[in-house]
């Protein structure tokens, strides 16, 4: 009886937690488009999520293209499909490997960010002082991270990918005497738009999940100081499980228009 | 001042509260639960023009929720809440966000924003109501009005973790003052304070109120502060308002319920 009774609150609550963070995401469509802008704010998001990313995403992406190359040589000399390694790497890397690592990166780093800094405000009342004086805020806390994440996650993931192809290409250069002029020639040679464009729109929704998830965590933090770690570790933790939902729905999707 | 003992089956307002001034606050009948916590159950309000009202209650006794309540914080369940005239809960936000630059609200922690600057700090709530003040670019005259009223032009561009607790609080006052609001509501304004500090800030919320004639709600549990600020005392005891007089009618009281707030 007891297993059965928490079983049902477990679903209860996620249930619960689905209609909160529906209800959340309606709430931004609703913000997103009503006067005034919060310009200001957003530009300054966008600069302190992309250049606090930018360390982190370097460093991942250019050990990525490394150990990734690394990996594959000996497999590919013995199949003497050695000089197929800018192909493999770069269609791997730009379709799948360099969105999603980057996005899981930037949902330790951005998400638990925004978790740990929207809870510690609510905890300390800085909404509630915000409210009073007039500004919603809402928009000016939420809509701005949301956006300022939506935009520049496709950013860091182009920037990311170009890091990873430069650490395969030295590798490469290092071991296989191919030029980088010659790698990333054949790496361009091999990508398409059809690579590109659902990249890019995968990396679009990664963004726009890392701020929602962060920012619903953080918004409705509760029980003091305490909630506030729990905010950024299930920030985390929920944006990294949605980022897998995500990334199967777009690859579904985008497996129907290949094979159109 | 008359005082009132009031018990939750007969609740009466003062006779202060229905003859003297113009109601700048209105409480009536108002109610509010969370889940199975009742913490409202019919209190009642009235703060009248210029004056001092403290409320007094134990911690958890609802107070909070219901200076909330006058600001649009919190909605209550029933009741209504007048605040310059307006009934706050059937207000348009837009009318809501204005009547709010009338009211100034001192949260208990001071609830400065980290990341911004003092100055930043003040300069926020003007950022939606520069008409009102007149103001069109530089907000500098005002930050620096405001700070000095509390003492503390010389923080102007540091960040409120390099402040003391009392300095985050008056950096807070100086944050409500910069509208220039009609009424200022106090959130346990000496909480966590040291008793020096505390005397320092219950002095400037006196020479506030003397010089720009506000009307002010102060809740709060510290009786020394009660004791030196308040004209009239509301003890909200059970989630409706108990007791009622001046701090020397009440802290005569015979009444154990009352007697327990003025226990050294």
């Amino acid at each position: 009886m007891d297993n059965r009774s928490t079983l049902f609150k477990g679903v209860k609550e996620f249930f619960v937690e689905i209609g909160d963070l529906s209800y959340f995401t309606a709430r931004f469509f609703k913000e997103v488009l009503k006067p005034p802008f919060e310009f200001k704010e957003l530009l300054r998001q966008c600069y302190q999520m992309g250049n606090r990313s930018l360390v982190l995403v370097t460093v991942t992406g250019f050990i990525i293209g490394l150990v990734l190359t690394l990996q594959s040589r000996p497999t590919l000399i013995q199949f003497g499909a050695v000089s197929w390694m800018p192909n493999m790497v770069g269609i791997s890397i730009v379709r799948e490997i360099g969105p999603v690592i980057t996005a899981l990166i930037c949902a330790g780093r951005i998400a638990s960010g925004i978790g740990a800094e929207l809870g510690s405000m609510r905890v300390t009342e800085q909404i509630d002082a915000m409210e009073v004086s007039g500004t919603n805020p809402f928009k000016y806390l939420v809509v701005t991270r949301i956006m300022a994440t939506t935009l520049m996650l496709p950013i860091l993931v182009v920037y990311g990918d170009l890091v990873a192809l430069y650490g395969s290409a030295l590798v490469e250069n290092l071991k296989g005497d191919v030029s980088f002029q010659l790698y990333f020639n054949t790496v361009f040679d091999a990508l398409s738009y059809a690579d590109l464009v659902p990249a890019t729109i995968k990396s679009v929704f990664f963004g726009f999940t890392i701020g929602l998830v962060g920012c619903y965590k953080g918004y409705y933090c509760k029980k003091g100081t305490a909630g506030v770690g729990i905010a950024a570790n299930t920030a985390v933790v929920m944006a990294s499980l949605l980022l897998f939902v995500v990334d199967f729905i777009a690859v579904f999707i985008s497996d129907i228009f290949y094979e159109l | 001042m008359n005082f009132n003992m009031t018990h939750p089956d007969k609740i009466t307002p003062s006779v202060a509260a229905t003859s003297l001034g113009k109601a700048v606050i209105e409480i009536k009948d108002l109610y509010k639960s969370f889940g199975d916590n009742h913490v409202l159950n019919g209190f009642n309000m009235t703060l009248l023009e210029g004056e001092n009202l403290v409320v007094m209650g134990k911690s958890g006794s609802g107070k909070s929720v219901m200076i909330k309540c006058l600001v649009g914080l919190v909605k209550p369940d029933s009741g209504t809440v007048k605040v310059l005239g307006k009934e706050i809960n059937s207000l348009e936000q837009q009318t809501l966000d204005e009547l709010r630059s009338d009211i100034g609200f001192l949260f208990q922690g001071s609830a400065l924003y980290d990341s911004m600057t003092v100055r930043e700090n003040l300069e926020f709530p003007m950022r939606r109501h520069k008409e009102k003040l007149g103001v069109v670019s530089d907000t500098e005259p005002l930050v620096r009005e405001a700070l000095e009223n509390v003492g503390l032009a010389h923080t102007m561009d540091l960040m409120p973790v390099e402040l003391s607790g009392g300095m985050k609080r008056r950096v807070a006052l100086a944050r409500t003052l910069i509208l220039k609001p009609k009424v200022i509501l106090y959130d346990e304004p000496t909480s966590g304070l040291d008793p020096i500090t505390s005397k320092e800030i219950i002095e400037l919320m006196r020479s506030i109120q003397k010089k720009y004639g506000t009307s002010s709600l102060i809740i709060t549990h510290d009786v020394d502060c009660a004791r030196v600020i308040s004209e009239r005392m509301i003890l909200l005891v059970d989630g409706i308002n108990y007791a009622e007089g001046t701090y020397s009618q009440l802290s005569q009281s015979t009444d154990s319920k009352v007697e327990a707030f003025f226990k050294k």
